[in-house]
């Protein structure tokens, strides 16, 4: 399905209001570049809530830093090409609302 | 050393921790491993929290429960990208107790909800995430974290852990869900202050309303975008089946934006400040996809489990019962001195005589009819607004001229005998 007239925002403006406990440990990790490569439609970069995924000289690149822990790359990745877990106990974002 | 415990409880939200409230009440041993900093701390929902099944645990938990608006007002809009068509339910008779639901901040909900369990004699285990279960056979007898020796062992091990549960994965309960059985949602709360929110919403100082949104507010993908009223906050968020995202151009802050936007969005949180920002997964498989909800030494419970009648926007309210329903369970089990799947079984039995299967089984074709068949969104809510527009715009055409072209536009790329299916297949799913 194609969306016109999308309007531009800037992701970290909204990450920024978050509070995160970075693990130096990714918990999110790409299983096989090649496979990215091989991917053309990339739903990944366009899916994820928190655009952690990005493609840059070609690779994917994991910003893992910022990601909000839905689970839609591992279940939405058309290749299964994504290990998630959760970060360790204490990690990653800690909402203060909802 | 290893510790032992009658029941842990893996995840720290409503589910979990009413599980494990209904236990320590009965005298038994349990311990809650969560793995944020706090329960509530990793939990994101809309924000409407049910009376009835809260109170069947702690009655009148509302008179100290953080709670944030007690909703009056069910309103229902269908948009198109200019217009709406608005109905709405409202009852004064909700303000008075026994109310009948309430906005909260999960995060302050559930760390309520956590001392009162801890009050009760559970024991919380903070910042401990669960990496597997451990099996001797075919029975769970514990939980391996990411503690050093973090190794607990119970008779029984409840998996509240959340729509993400890959514990139930890996034990083989449901294979990994399909992007149709689940709805990527994001939400921002909006900070305004309270006296703006009751004028916007024409509520009082305790009182609320919800919105829920169908149409444009999701690009006629399927889904829904809603407004709740907190105190001081403004919840908005849309949520759409991530098979329908992840094929589309949109990033969902994108669509996020477009709905905040729409000018007749705008007006609701013109001024406020983003305060947080949000993404989870809202299981909406439905009936269909309940996985395996017991085996030898385990139960599953709440989102884990599917537990979510999307159709209309419930799930802690499942999580709640179906948590209390699995405790009660493991104390009939533990009178019998077996925690076997076949004793456990009392639980799935005794959720197929709640209201938790039933409205389930109810709807269990709604979600597919629809998802299948992209018409309900594309093109019969969109209808509705044409023909509203077109009957209530007086142009100096006649009534009838008009109601013929709303008849011929709305069988225009879509035949009557599909009209006719639609309408009879989606009537069949719902009724």
């Amino acid at each position: 399905m194609i969306i016109e007239n999308i309007p531009t925002v800037n992701i970290e403006d909204k990450l920024f209001l978050n509070r995160y406990i970075v693990d130096e440990i990714p918990h999110l990790v790409i299983i096989d570049q090649e496979v990215c490569r091989g991917c053309t439609a990339k739903p990944c970069m366009t899916f994820c809530p928190a655009r952690v995924y990005e493609w840059k000289d070609d690779h994917t690149t994991v910003g893992y830093e910022g990601c909000l822990e839905c689970g839609a790359c591992r279940i939405a990745c058309s290749f299964n090409n994504i290990q998630w877990t959760f970060p360790r106990g204490g990690f990653g974002v800690q909402f203060r609302l909802a | 050393m290893s510790i032992r415990q009658e029941v842990i409880i893996v995840g720290g939200g409503v589910a979990g921790l009413s599980a494990a409230y209904t236990l320590a009440k009965a005298g038994v041993e349990v311990m809650v491993l969560e793995r944020g900093l706090n329960s509530g701390t990793k939990n994101v929902m809309g924000g409407v929290l049910y009376r009835q099944m809260m109170e069947e645990m702690i009655p009148d938990f509302w008179k100290e429960a953080p709670l944030e608006r007690r909703i009056i007002e069910q309103r229902f809009w269908l948009m198109g990208k200019d217009s709406v068509t608005q109905s709405a339910y409202k009852d004064m008779s909700w303000d008075s107790p026994p109310y009948n639901n309430f906005t909260v901040f999960r995060s302050k909900f559930d760390q309520w909800f956590a001392k009162k369990c801890t009050e009760a004699g559970v024991l919380i285990l903070n910042e401990t995430l669960v990496t597997e279960c451990i099996i001797k056979g075919n029975k769970v007898v514990g939980v391996r974290t990411n503690r050093p020796d973090g190794d607990v062992y119970a008779d029984v091990v409840v998996l509240a852990d959340g729509v993400n549960s890959l514990l139930a994965k890996n034990l083989g309960f449901h294979k990994e869900w399909t992007s149709d059985q689940v709805a990527l949602a994001v939400m921002e709360e909006i900070k305004l202050p309270a006296k703006v929110i009751e004028e916007r919403f024409n509520v009082g100082p305790e009182t609320g309303a919800t919105i829920e949104i169908y149409g444009e507010s999701t690009q006629n993908m399927m889904g829904t975008a809603f407004i709740y009223t907190n105190k001081e906050h403004v919840s908005i968020g849309c949520g759409t089946l991530l098979s329908q995202l992840s094929k589309s151009n949109i990033k969902p802050y994108e669509l996020l934006e477009m709905l905040k936007q729409n000018p007749l969005v705008k007006p609701f949180i013109e001024g406020g400040e983003s305060a947080e920002y949000y993404a989870h997964l809202i299981p909406e498989g439905g009936y269909h996809s309940i996985p395996r909800l017991t085996g030898d030494g385990v139960l599953v419970i709440g989102d884990a489990a599917q537990l979510v009648n999307s159709i209309h926007r419930e799930g802690s309210n499942l999580a709640m019962t179906s948590g209390r329903l699995a405790a009660e369970a493991i104390l009939q089990a533990r009178r019998l001195g077996e925690f076997d799947e076949k004793t456990l079984s009392i639980y799935p039995r005794s959720l197929k005589e709640s209201f938790v299967y039933q409205d389930l089984a109810k709807y269990k074709d709604a979600v597919h009819i629809m998802e299948r068949n992209p018409a309900y969104f594309n093109h019969h809510l969109p209808a509705v607004n044409s023909a509203m527009k077109e009957i209530l715009t007086v142009d100096g055409k006649s009534k009838r001229d008009k109601q013929w072209l709303i008849v011929k536009s709305y069988f225009k790329g879509r035949s009557f005998l599909k009209v006719l299916w639609d309408l009879f297949t989606l009537g069949k799913a719902m009724k």
